[in-house]
C-alpha cells in the first residue's frame, strides 16, 4: 500500500462530492429524514425509541451501498478505472482510498441521524453517545465496502442498482429488526447469523439499552468492522488490471 | 529484436469474447518516433493499444515494451495512455482531474501547468471537465498522458473532433517528443493524418496489412496518396 496514493485517492473522491452538492446533500440527510418519519409515523417516543436503534444502522447501511455502488461502477464504465491499471496505484490504494473517502461522508451522515435522534426525536439511550456514533459509523463503512464489492459484478448501473434489494434486503428483514433474531426458525436464524448487518444491530441495540461494555459488545463490534475489511479485500481481488 | 524497438509485438492474439480481432499480429515500433496506427473502425487498433498499455487479456503471442513484459510494474509511470473515449473525472476540474493523476504517477505538481500549456487548455484551468467542449475533453485526457515522462506515450484517437489549427499544434507536440526520445503510438481512422507519422502500421479486420513509412508505401504500391495506397493492399489481400 502506498499512502500518499491512498490519501490523493480519498482527497479526489471527496473533492468530486465538493461539485457535487446534491449528493452530499441527499447523503447527510436522507438518513435523519426516515428517522423523523418514521417518529411521526409511530407517534410515540417510546415506540420510537425501541426501533429507532436498528434503523441507525439500517438506513446508513442502505444508502451507502448503493451511493457507494453507483460511484465506483461508474469508475469502471468511465475508462478513468482503465486508465488508473496502467499507472502505479495498488488496487488497496484505490479501494481504501474509496472507503476512507464515503466513511467520512458516512460519519457526517451518522453524526447528523444521532444528534437528531437524541435532541428532537426523544431517542433516549443507556449507553454511550460516541459508541452509539461509532457503530453507526463502521457499519455505514461496512456497506461501503460491501457496496465496492458488489459493483465488481454489476457491467451496467441498472444492474447496480439491482444489487441493492439482493445484497441489502435480506440483511435488513434478517437483523432482528421486524423480528427477534432468536425466535426465527433455524434455517433463518442461521442465514440471519451470518449476515454482518445482525451484529451491528445487535450491538446498536445493547448501547441504547446499558452502558456497560460488554464482550459480547466488543465481538460485535470486531465481526462488523472484519466483515467490512473482507469486502474491501475481496473487492480489490475482484479488481483486475486485465480485462477481456 | 534491436535495441531501438521500444514495442515489440509477436503473434499476438486477442479474442474479444468468441470473436479472434487480432491475428497474429507482428510490428516492432522503433524507438523516439511517431508511429501512427491505422486503419477503419473496428479493425483491432485499440485492442492493439490495450495489450501495448497490459490492460487487455491475450490470448497467444508476446508483447514486451522498453525491454519488460506489458503490464509489467516497472512500466507504469513509463508509459502514457489516453483512452478513446475521454478517461477523466467529468466532476472535478480540469488541474483537480491533473493533480489527482499527478499524485498516482508520482510526477512533480508544476507538471500540471507544463501539460495545460502543452495541449493549450490555458484558461480552463478551474472550469469544470463537464462543462467542456468535446475537443477540451478529448485534450484534457491526452494533457493526463503527459505527465510525468512517459518514455511511451500510447494515445488512442487523440486529435479526434479538434480544428485543423489544433490538429497541427498537436501534431507538432507529438514530434517534439518523439525528436526528445520519446516513442509515440498514435492511432487514427483519419487517412489524412498518416502522412504525419514517421512510421506507419496499416491494420484491417484484426491484421496488419503494412508495417512502412509513407513515403515506402506509397513507392510500394504505386500510388499518389495514402487512401489509395491502403486501398491497393486491401484489393492485393482480397484477391491473394
Amino acid at each position: 500500500m502506498n499512502t500518499p496514493i491512498l490519501l490523493a485517492t480519498t482527497a479526489r473522491i471527496l473533492n468530486q462530492f465538493r461539485h457535487d452538492r446534491r449528493t452530499v446533500a441527499l447523503m447527510v440527510l436522507m438518513p435523519s429524514l426516515l428517522l423523523i418519519l418514521l417518529r411521526f409515523v409511530f407517534n410515540s417516543e417510546a415506540a420510537f425509541s425501541r426501533a429507532a436503534p436498528a434503523l441507525l444502522a439500517v438506513f446508513p447501511f442502505a444508502i451507502m451501498f448503493i451511493v457507494t455502488s453507483i460511484t465506483t461502477l461508474r469508475e469502471r464504465t468511465t475508462a478513468t478505472l482503465e486508465r488508473l491499471m496502467t499507472m502505479p496505484i495498488g488496487k488497496l490504494d484505490l479501494l481504501f482510498g474509496y472507503a476512507l473517502a464515503f466513511g467520512v461522508v458516512a460519519l457526517v451522515q451518522v453524526l447528523v441521524a444521532v444528534g437528531i435522534s437524541l435532541t428532537w426525536l426523544g431517542l433516549e439511550i443507556g449507553g454511550s453517545v460516541w459508541l452509539l456514533v461509532v457503530i453507526a459509523g463502521l457499519d455505514a463503512l461496512l456497506g461501503t465496502a460491501l457496496g465496492l464489492f458488489a459493483s465488481a459484478f454489476a457491467r451496467t448501473e441498472f444492474q447496480a442498482v439491482q444489487f441493492m434489494p439482493l445484497f441489502v434486503m435480506p440483511q435488513v428483514l434478517l437483523c432482528g429488526l421486524f423480528a427477534p433474531r432468536s425466535s426465527m426458525t433455524t434455517v433463518l436464524e442461521w442465514l440471519s447469523n451470518v449476515m454482518p448487518l445482525s451484529y451491528a444491530v445487535d450491538a446498536l441495540t445493547a448501547v441504547t439499552t446499558s452502558s456497560e461494555i460488554t464482550g459480547e459488545l466488543v465481538r460485535n463490534l470486531v465481526i462488523v468492522a472484519a466483515c467490512g475489511l473482507l469486502a474491501l479485500v475481496l473487492g480489490a481481488v475482484t479488481l483486475r488490471r486485465r480485462t477481456p | 529484436m534491436t535495441s531501438s524497438a521500444a514495442v515489440e509485438v509477436t503473434g499476438l492474439r486477442v479474442h474479444r469474447g468468441k470473436r479472434l480481432v487480432l491475428r497474429d499480429v507482428s510490428c516492432s515500433i522503433p524507438q523516439g518516433s511517431v508511429t501512427g496506427l491505422l486503419g477503419p473502425s473496428g479493425c483491432g487498433k485499440t485492442t492493439l493499444m490495450r495489450s501495448v498499455v497490459g490492460v487487455q487479456i491475450v490470448s497467444g503471442g508476446s508483447v514486451t515494451v522498453l525491454g519488460s513484459p506489458a503490464g509489467s510494474p516497472r512500466l507504469r509511470n513509463r508509459i502514457g495512455y489516453a483512452t478513446q473515449s475521454p478517461s477523466v473525472y467529468a466532476d472535478l476540474t480540469v488541474a483537480e482531474n491533473l493533480r489527482y493523476f499527478c499524485a498516482v504517477l508520482h510526477a512533480p505538481r508544476s507538471d500540471v501547468a507544463r501539460v495545460i500549456d502543452e495541449v493549450g487548455l490555458g484558461g480552463h484551468e478551474s472550469q469544470l471537465v463537464s462543462s467542456l467542449s468535446g475537443g477540451e475533453l478529448s485534450r484534457t485526457s491526452l494533457a493526463v498522458a503527459l505527465l510525468g515522462k512517459p518514455e511511451l506515450l500510447v494515445l488512442d484517437e487523440p486529435t479526434v473532433g479538434l480544428d485543423p489549427l489544433l490538429r497541427d499544434e498537436l501534431w507538432t507536440l507529438f514530434r517534439t517528443l518523439a525528436a526528445r526520445g520519446v516513442t509515440l503510438l498514435v492511432s487514427s481512422h483519419v487517412m489524412d493524418e498518416a502522412a504525419r507519422c514517421e512510421r506507419l502500421l496499416l491494420m484491417r479486420d484484426g491484421e496488419l496489412l503494412a508495417d512502412s513509412s509513407p513515403d515506402a508505401l506509397l513507392a510500394e504500391t504505386g500510388t499518389h496518396d495514402l487512401e489509395q495506397a491502403f486501398l491497393s493492399l486491401v484489393r492485393a489481400k482480397e484477391a491473394a
